[in-house]
């Protein structure tokens, strides 16, 4: 018990210190340049207050349970030797995690809450929840197309940075026949689907595959699946956007 | 009582992953769960802690990123009436500070760090490579509001920017270009993404003319692609140095 109080205090730590900046930076400009009153003062307390035990639990239980069961089962399907299976889990691997990732959530929802208020589409709470529901299922589906392609990429040994190049060659062809408003959340979107619950499920996958593989190094080629990841999903969006 | 709703919204975000990795743990691999009780413990914090980041992020992180980037840009603080992209000054000094605070904060940045140090034998030391994504990061989210108040096309950023990246990667010592740009996804974290998200959408609704819509996304993008451009110049330049 005394350990999981420890562990416990060490996520919240981490989270204190993911928020202090922002609450530092942003005091800073309140007292010292604008030197305007926060509305809502007290309820913008309490929301942070929420962030802070949120953050900690959600990542104490990615911790505890997700990432070590995770991590196991990349290594099991490593071993497993069946091509089929390892890709199949690399797919739903990727897909589920990106469901889960709470800074997609909120993009989503910014996203869907612009795309009303601005006439794209209707203004009722269903129009914006499918909205936001479809953009994160593409986004998903993309994720677990790039974790599949990352797999088969360790497993050939190919160059990750043709794959980038190749992968921005297709963002800039997409991009000119895209819709300008979806343009911004595509790109954005990139950045958002790499985070806390992606990228250590996707590195073990990544790092336990190329340390099992002879002559492959897990630094160089255990990396780079992140990177795959904030590709694909940028041309998801905007296909979304084309379709919409 | 204003929890229950919510909390059952998010069994649907949390629902997919817990799904997958029961059917694969017990269906396909065919063996039995370690620690059950300590699992389910973890899943369940993680469906409260999902619960309690969102209603904080609509309550707080939302909130302050619209309003700061209302009371940067409003006509009495500015103090004028006609207004250049210049007078915005302290809107990219505010952009620039909290990308560079954020990121020098991130845990996940650390990681990335000592593994580089690893990749590099000692010579790309964590600290240095640190600042070098934070100031990638500070550019990037200042050049990012910057577009936003000039209203010039995210294309035009990102072509370029791409451009650079792929220059970059043809001299750049072979071992470090994973781990660079890699860089530039981890940096962006979950409270950092929702309070910038807001922060570019108030300033494309509070500046003339931007529209939310078409202006105001576009400030994550640039903070992951800069990074790449800054660490990709970093152990170029130590390269040389070591040559």
């Amino acid at each position: 018990m005394n350990e999981a109080l420890r562990k416990l205090a060490d996520t919240l730590l981490d989270s204190v210190k993911d928020l202090l900046p922002i609450v530092i930076v942003i005091g800073f400009f309140q007292i010292a340049v604008l030197q305007r009153s926060i509305p809502d003062f007290s309820s913008i307390i309490l929301g942070t207050f929420y962030v802070l035990i949120g953050l900690t639990l959600f990542i104490s239980g990615l911790k505890s349970a997700l990432f070590p069961i995770g991590e196991n089962l990349a290594h099991a399907f490593v071993e497993k030797s069946s091509l089929f299976w390892l890709l199949t889990f690399a797919f739903a691997l990727g897909f589920s995690a990106t469901i889960a990732e709470p800074a997609l959530i909120a993009v989503a929802q910014k996203a869907a809450q612009t795309a009303s208020t601005s006439n794209l589409i209707q203004n009722t709470e269903s129009a914006i929840s499918s909205y936001a529901v479809t953009l994160r299922l593409s986004v998903a589906f993309s994720v677990g197309l790039a974790v599949m392609i990352g797999v088969f990429r360790i497993l050939k040994g190919w160059p990750i940075q043709w794959i980038v190049i190749g992968g921005y060659f297709l963002v800039l062809l997409t991009s000119l026949v895209a819709p300008d408003w979806i343009i911004g959340i595509a790109f954005d979107s990139g950045g958002v689907t790499t985070s806390t619950i992606t990228v250590p499920l996707v590195t073990a996958l990544g790092v336990g595959l190329a340390s099992s593989i002879r002559g492959r190094n897990p630094l160089t080629d255990g990396f780079g699946m992140i990177a795959i990841c904030a590709l694909l999903p940028i041309i998801a969006v905007m296909i979304f956007g084309i379709l919409l | 009582m204003s929890f229950i709703a919510p909390f059952l919204n998010m069994l649907w975000d949390v629902a997919p992953i817990i799904v997958i990795i029961f059917i694969f743990q017990l269906l396909v691999l065919k063996q039995k769960l370690p620690n059950a009780k300590k699992v389910l413990l973890g899943l369940l914090l993680v469906w409260i802690g999902l619960t309690f980041f969102i209603l904080g992020l609509e309550k707080a992180l939302f909130p302050l990123g619209r309003l700061m980037a209302e009371q940067l840009t409003s006509l009495d603080f500015l103090g004028k009436d006609s207004l250049v992209w210049s007078d915005y000054y302290w809107v990219y000094i505010f952009a620039g500070s909290i990308g560079f605070a954020t990121t020098i904060a991130e845990p996940s940045l650390l990681a990335v760090a000592i593994k580089a140090n690893q990749v590099s034998g000692g010579s790309v030391k964590p600290w240095p490579l640190r600042i070098t994504v934070a100031i990638g990061v500070a550019i990037g989210i200042a050049l990012g509001s910057y577009r936003i108040v000039v209203g010039l096309p995210l294309h035009y950023f990102i072509l370029i920017g791409y451009l650079v990246v792929i220059i970059q990667t043809y001299f750049a010592p072979k071992q470090f270009i994973a781990l660079a740009y890699d860089s530039g996804g981890v940096t962006t974290s979950t409270v950092t993404v929702p309070l910038v998200a807001a922060l570019g959408l108030g300033l494309a609704s509070t500046i003339e003319g931007r529209s939310p819509l078409i202006d105001g996304f576009g400030l994550i993008a640039f903070a992951s692609l800069f990074p790449i451009m800054s660490v990709l110049a970093y152990v170029q330049f130590k390269h040389l140095i070591n040559k």
